[in-house]
Order: C-alpha cells, then structure tokens, then sequence
C-alpha cells in the first residue's frame, strides 16, 4: 500500500498504522508519541499528541477525514495522504494537547528522574509555551511506594496507561489499575499492594514520564552525567532477553534499563533481577558506549538555546565551525 | 392534536401489566414480525420507515442494522442503551416506567431483525426502580411465550437480560457501554472497529436508544411508509421530548416531528409557555451537550423563517446560529436564570463525568470547570471569555468519543450568544452574585409579557 505523509511516499503492508508509516520514512515527519508502545498490544488513541490530518482518505475513496485522528491507531489505506508538520491545524491541536497534557503537570524537572530521558519534557520544549495559562491549584497525589523498587508519583502521571498493558501482557498478573475517573484518576494497587512481579520493573521503562521510577536510582544522579553502555548477560530466567543498557558514574553501574530505541521504547523486555540486583561491572558482558543521538539532552548536556557570544556572529569562520550547534538551536 | 404513536395508551391504568398491554393491541409487532416477515423484510421497514437514532446523533436506524455484519457462526447482540444520564433528558425513564412492555416488544422485534439470540437492555444504574419494572415485564413476556425458547410457536429463540450500569455518564457512549457491559471499566473504545463488526465481546453488535427500539413497534403495525408519512423531510415519525426548566407544563411530549417550536413551547397542548408570566431567554433544545441558543434565535432562524422541531430545522444555521435535536432534553430558561451559573453547572457536569482517557477532555474539561467557576463568583477576567474558546477548540474533535465535543459545545455557544452577559459577570462581580443580568436583547423584539394564571 503506498501512502504518502508529508509529501514522502512508502510502500507499506496492509495494517500498518500511520505512526508505523511515518517511522518507517523516519525524521521530522514522525508524530510524537505519549501512549502508543509498539511492543505492547492494544496500546495508544489516548495521549492525542500523534494527531495528523488525513487529506485524502484512500485511493477509493478520496474524501478527506471530517476530524484529526491519532496516528497511532488509524490504519494506513491505498493512497492515502497524510499531513503531520506541515499542517497549521494539527500542529494547533498538537500545541493544545501538550498544554492539557501540562496543566496538571507538576514541571518539576529539576528534582524528576526522569528529566533528561522525559517524552513530556521534549514534547513541551518542541510544542509548549514558555508560560502556562493555567492558574489554578494543580491535582496533587501522595507518592506511593509499589514494591520496594518502584515508587509511583502519581502527581506527574499523564494517564497513558502503558504500565497497565505492561502488567497485563508482560507479567502474570495484573494488581495495578486505573482507579476514578476524569482528572481524579489514578493509577494505584488496591489497599496499597505490592507490585512484585518478575517483570514489573519495566513500567518504570514504559512510563514516559517520571510517575514511576527506579527506588534503586531516585535521586542518584542526572541521567546526562551518566555514561550509557550496551551490555548482555546470560540471564536465568527465560522470558528475559538479558540484553541491557548500563548507566554508568564513574566506576559504578548505577541504574540498568533496557535498550531503547529511537523513539524511547524498548526493544526487548529485562527482568527485575537484571534490573535491579545486578548492578557489579563483573555481572555483564560489555558490548560498547551506546549511540546516544545528537538530538538528545543526554548528549548534548542542557536543553537551553545556545547563546553565542557577540564575537561568532561576526566572525565567518567561528560561524562556519559552530553551524551545527545553530541547526540545533532551530531545531529547538 | 396530533397522533401519539408511542405514548398513545400511556394514561390507560395498568399498562405496565402485560394483560392489560396485551389487551391495548400489544404484541401485535411481534406476531406480525415473527409469522409473517422475514428478518430482512423487517429491516427494510425500519429503513423506509425512514427513523433516525433517537439518543442523540440522529443516525438513520434502518442503516446501522444494514451495516451489521453477519458472518457464520459468530453471535449478533442487540444492547438497548437506556443509560439516559444526559442533563435534561428523561425521556427514557418515562417510557420504561410506564409502559415497559413497548421496549420489551421492540427488543424482541429488533433482535428477530438483527438474528440476535441474546440481548441486553443496558440500564442506568441510578433507575433501581425501571430495572425492577422491565424485570418484571420480562418475566410476565416469558410466562405468556414471547420471550424463550421458540417464540409463539416458530424457531426463533431470545434471551433479553437487563443489566444495571455503575452511574456513569460515559456509559452511554455506546463502546464504553459494551465495555461495562463486558465487566470492564467504561472506557470508550477507539473506533474502527465500529461495534457493527466488533462489538460486545467481539461479536457483531447494533446499540440502540431506547425510544429508537420502542419506536419500532408502530412501525413494524403499521409499515415503514405509513410511518414515514409522519414528519417533516427526512426528519420521520415522532419524536419524545422531555421538556423542563422554567415551563408552565413540564413533562414528556410526544410530537410529530416538524412541529413548529414555537408552538411547542407556548400551545397549551404542549409545554404552555413559561411559567409565572416570565419571559423566555434561553433554550438548550436537546439536552446539555447541545449549543444554547438564546429565544430569538430559537423561536426564528436566522433568515428568519420559525424554526421546527425536527433534526434539520434546529440545526439550521450550524453552530453559528443553530443547535441540535440531541437527545431531546429541552430546557427552557427564563430571563431570571442566570446562563454564566448555567454553563459553570453543565461544565461541572462534564468535568465530572469524563473518563479520563485521552488527554484534552480529561484536562481540558476541568479547565473550563475552574474558569466558568471563577467567572460565576466574581473573579473572573476579561480575558476569561476568549481562553473558555481557545480550549474548547482544543477539546473539540481531538478526543476518542463525542464526550469532549459535548462539554465543548455548550460552553462555546453560551459565550457566543451571551457574551454581554459573561462580560458583565466581570465588570459587576458583586452585583453577579446577588441578582442577574436580565433578558438583555436576546428575546429581540420582547414579547408581550404573559399573565399569570395562577
């Protein structure tokens, strides 16, 4: 099936969702993605941040789409032409579901684990105002501690709703849930129970923003200043795929993760002993520093613009040496 | 006085007994369905009948069972949604209270159309005593053979369950309700899949307002073109309203779709004007979720032609100007309601009632909840008015299911067509808290006031 999205034609097979589509042509063109988790089943349509504008419906039917739709969930047709970036309404709606997205949002970044590696935090960077138009009290929650190694921060929560498919399709059981409804609900266990599973620590890997986190790593250190290196280890238990990332400080190995991939979804999924008992050099196999892309505040150190000094804007050649670091700051 | 279809043996004492329903030509669709159509025969009755979904988006019912798809060996379900929780709305409520066995006919009838072997009437979990009433409507409909194993006689078999819904709002988007119904939290599904191909428990699934269901029955009686004779356009038949608010007679009419809506309100068949001798201001002509309109626009068009009550006339005009026949809540409002509190009070509504799925509507509604509160008590800013706007356009169309676009509607037309009002909230906060701003010149020219008659 060929479908066209922003003007880049692919030849796709039946099925295949316009998110899927677009990652396939890879690069600006690809919609963000809050809720949408490519290994779990059943996931996205939630979030509202892949929205696109389908133009022409299908090669039969070339009537434009009344509504936008989520990408994530809408599956491509023949012919099909698909407007993300370069159509004003849907970057309007996109810039609309990140402010709701925020409202509730505590923005405390600077003390969040997650700052560096936050899906939110590069969605309202692209998409958000520097100032909110919110003035009311935001929902709070008291943090609550699911297990021993995970804590859930459910003020930070965006309701995507990845870690109940996690639970549902990863582990054994299911104890975690939605509870209420509207801007009250919560993701909670009933009367405080333990999330203990084998794999139950890959919420913390799923959750796109800081509501559930790592106990072992809390407060450990800013995910920049680590050092991401590829690892494996023969692992014993047989669902897990014992393939990780190492985060290292110095000479300690201070968080284990899965491999992510560019879109911060993980490519297989580890066991909570990997995840959280093995954590001596000695344990693993090194494979080599993980790419991590330009584009990443883990690389590149800070989300700030550059602020070039008076001097480069004159001068052609600092000009010419600092060209890539200008691209970037557009990009911004 | 018009012909009642649906409400026509309502007064009749004991028609909530199956004997005595029975007696009034009950059951008379089901005889004629079950011996003498076939199940398509049926279908095309209801699709020349020409009669649209009667729980709000006034989708045409003949061609939502058309699109029911039929393959071998997989279960079809019929589920009646009678979890009617729409502000405004109590039409269902009325039905089933008093004449239960109507329902029960057209569920039979519908599910013999739609080779449906098992279904489910869906009902709000608030009406314990409507799901005591139909229960017992079942049980008398299965003693007498019209319900069971082989139905008067022939080969079709039905099962009817009743099942009592939690008390939300959202359960009555048709995929949230087949979630509930399937024992999960009442989220909306993404759709497609349409519940036509997947529904309740990934079978084939037809979800029908209860008004549209019951309204089967004088169709199957009397034919689908003699109903279609009813009405205006492609507007058919007859339509429940349940009017309330500032009216002499509130209550549950039954009007012929093309109904002038000015006589409507003011005939002393119908509503009977609005009470105490006020004036009108404002109407929401089909339940919360639809835009407000202020009288002169309501009783005229804007080219100034009277408006009617069917679905094309009151959405004449689009949203600019226009509203919806919805699920016919009518609300009337005199000039002492205040339309700021109003909306805060339907937002309130929304805010509570969204599922929280999807981002904009579970943010957005408790948004405009906050700023319409702070409005009402005199806190509000002139720039509240054009924020209110701005998220209701962002809620609008960018959510899973219509929820979002109903708390954004009447938010969005309250400030169009009473901004003055809205402004004045803000200019004059302490006089917004003890009295109100009046009519203004939204019943443009005034009409003469009416005398009292109590």
């Amino acid at each position: 099936m060929k479908v066209t999205i922003d003007g880049f034609p692919i030849e796709v097979e039946a099925g295949t969702s316009i998110l899927n589509a677009a990652r396939l042509i890879g690069g600006d063109i690809v919609p963000p993605a809050m809720c949408y988790y490519s290994k779990l089943e059943g996931t996205g349509g939630k979030c509202r941040t892949c929205l696109v504008q389908v133009t022409k419906g299908s090669e039969k039917d070339p009537r434009p789409m009344p509504k936008l739709v989520a990408s994530c969930r809408t599956t491509v047709m023949d012919g099909m032409e698909v407007k993300n970036i370069t159509s004003p309404e849907v970057i309007e709606a996109r810039k609309g579901v990140v402010e709701m997205l925020l409202i509730n949002h505590p923005l405390d970044c600077p003390v969040c684990d997650q700052a560096g590696e936050c899906h939110l935090q590069d969605l309202a960077y692209e998409h958000g105002a520097a100032k909110t138009r919110y003035e009311f009290d935001r929902r709070t929650f008291e943090k609550i501690d699911i297990g021993d190694k995970i804590q859930l921060h459910m003020t930070r929560c965006i309701l995507c709703y990845r870690c109940v498919f996690v639970a549902d399709q990863i582990t054994d059981h299911r104890i975690h849930g939605i509870l209420n409804r509207g801007d009250h609900s919560e993701i909670s266990t009933y009367i405080q129970k333990a999330v203990d599973n084998d794999f139950s620590g890959n919420v913390i890997d799923v959750c796109p923003v800081g509501a559930l986190t790592d106990k072992t790593f809390r407060f450990k250190n800013r995910v920049w200043f680590t050092k991401p290196v590829e690892a494996h280890r023969e692992c014993e238990n047989p669902k897990c795929c014992g393939k990780v990332t190492l985060w290292y400080k110095g000479e300690d190995v201070i968080r284990v993760t899965a491999r992510k991939d560019e879109y911060g979804e993980a490519e297989e999924f580890i066991c909570n002993t990997c995840r959280f008992d093995k954590k001596k050099t000695s344990d693993w196999v090194i494979e080599g520093p993980r790419k991590v892309s330009h584009k990443s505040v883990i690389n590149s150190n800070h989300y700030d613009t550059l602020h070039p000094l008076p001097v480069v804007k004159t001068n052609p050649v600092l000009m010419e040496a600092n060209k890539e670091q200008f691209e970037r700051e557009t990009r911004l | 006085m018009a012909r009642k279809l649906l409400l026509e043996h309502i007064n009749v004492p004991g028609i909530n007994t199956f004997d005595v329903y029975r007696s009034k030509g009950g059951y008379a669709a089901v005889e004629k369905a079950l011996k003498t159509l076939t199940p398509d025969e049926v279908v095309e009755e209801v699709k020349k009948s020409g009669l649209r979904g009667r729980g709000g988006a006034g989708f045409p019912t003949g061609m939502k069972w058309s699109f029911l798809a039929k393959p071998e060996g997989v279960e079809r379900y019929l589920v009646c949604n009678a979890d009617e929780s729409e502000p405004g709305t109590f039409k269902d409520r009325y039905l089933m209270t008093h004449i239960p066995h109507l329902l029960i006919e057209g569920m039979i009838v519908a599910s013999f159309a739609l080779g449906a072997k098992t279904s489910y009437i869906y009902v709000r979990g608030e009406m314990m005593p409507q799901i005591r009433i139909l229960e017992k409507a079942i049980a008398e409909a299965k003693a007498k053979g019209f319900l069971g194993k082989n139905i008067l006689g022939t080969d079709y078999s039905l099962e009817l369950y009743v099942q009592p819904g939690g008390g939300a709002y959202i359960c009555g988007e048709e995929t949230a309700l087949l979630e509930s119904l399937e024992g999960k939290r009442g989220n909306p599904r993404i759709k497609p899949p349409f519940p036509a191909i997947a529904g309740l428990y990934g079978c084939p699934t037809v979800v029908n307002n209860v008004e549209s269901i019951a309204a089967v029955v004088p169709i199957i009686n009397e034919g689908g073109d003699e109903y279609a004779k009813l009405g205006i356009g492609r507007s058919t038949g007859t339509k429940l309203i349940s009017a309330g608010g500032n009216l002499r007679k509130p209550g549950v009419y039954e009007i012929d779709l093309g109904l002038p809506a000015e006589e409507f309100l003011y005939s002393d068949e119908y509503c009977g004007g609005i009470a105490n001798g006020k004036r009108l201001k404002a109407v929401v002509a089909g339940g919360s979720s639809v835009p407000i309109l202020p009288a002169s626009l309501f009783l005229k068009t804007i080219n100034n032609e009277p408006r009617l009550m069917s679905y094309e006339s009151l959405a004449d005009g689009g949203f600019v100007s226009g509203t919806m026949m919805g699920s016919g809540g009518f609300i009337a409002y005199d000039e002492d309601q205040c339309i700021v509190r109003n909306t805060w009070n339907f937002a309130r509504f929304y805010h509570h009632e969204s599922c929280g799925q999807c981002s904009p509507c579970r943010e957005g509604t408790g948004w405009m909840e906050k700023v319409l509160h702070r409005l009402e008590y005199g806190h509000g800013k002139m720039s509240d008015m054009d924020l209110l706007i701005d998220v209701s356009k962002k809620i609008e169309g960018n959510t899973i299911c219509p929820l979002g676009d109903a708390a954004a509607w009447p938010v969005a037309s309250a400030i169009r067509h009473f901004r003055d009002e809205f402004e004045w909230h803000v200019t004059n906060p302490s006089a917004a808290l003890s009295g109100n701003y009046g009519i203004a010149h939204y019943a443009d020219p005034l009409p003469k006031l009416e005398v009292a008659t109590s």
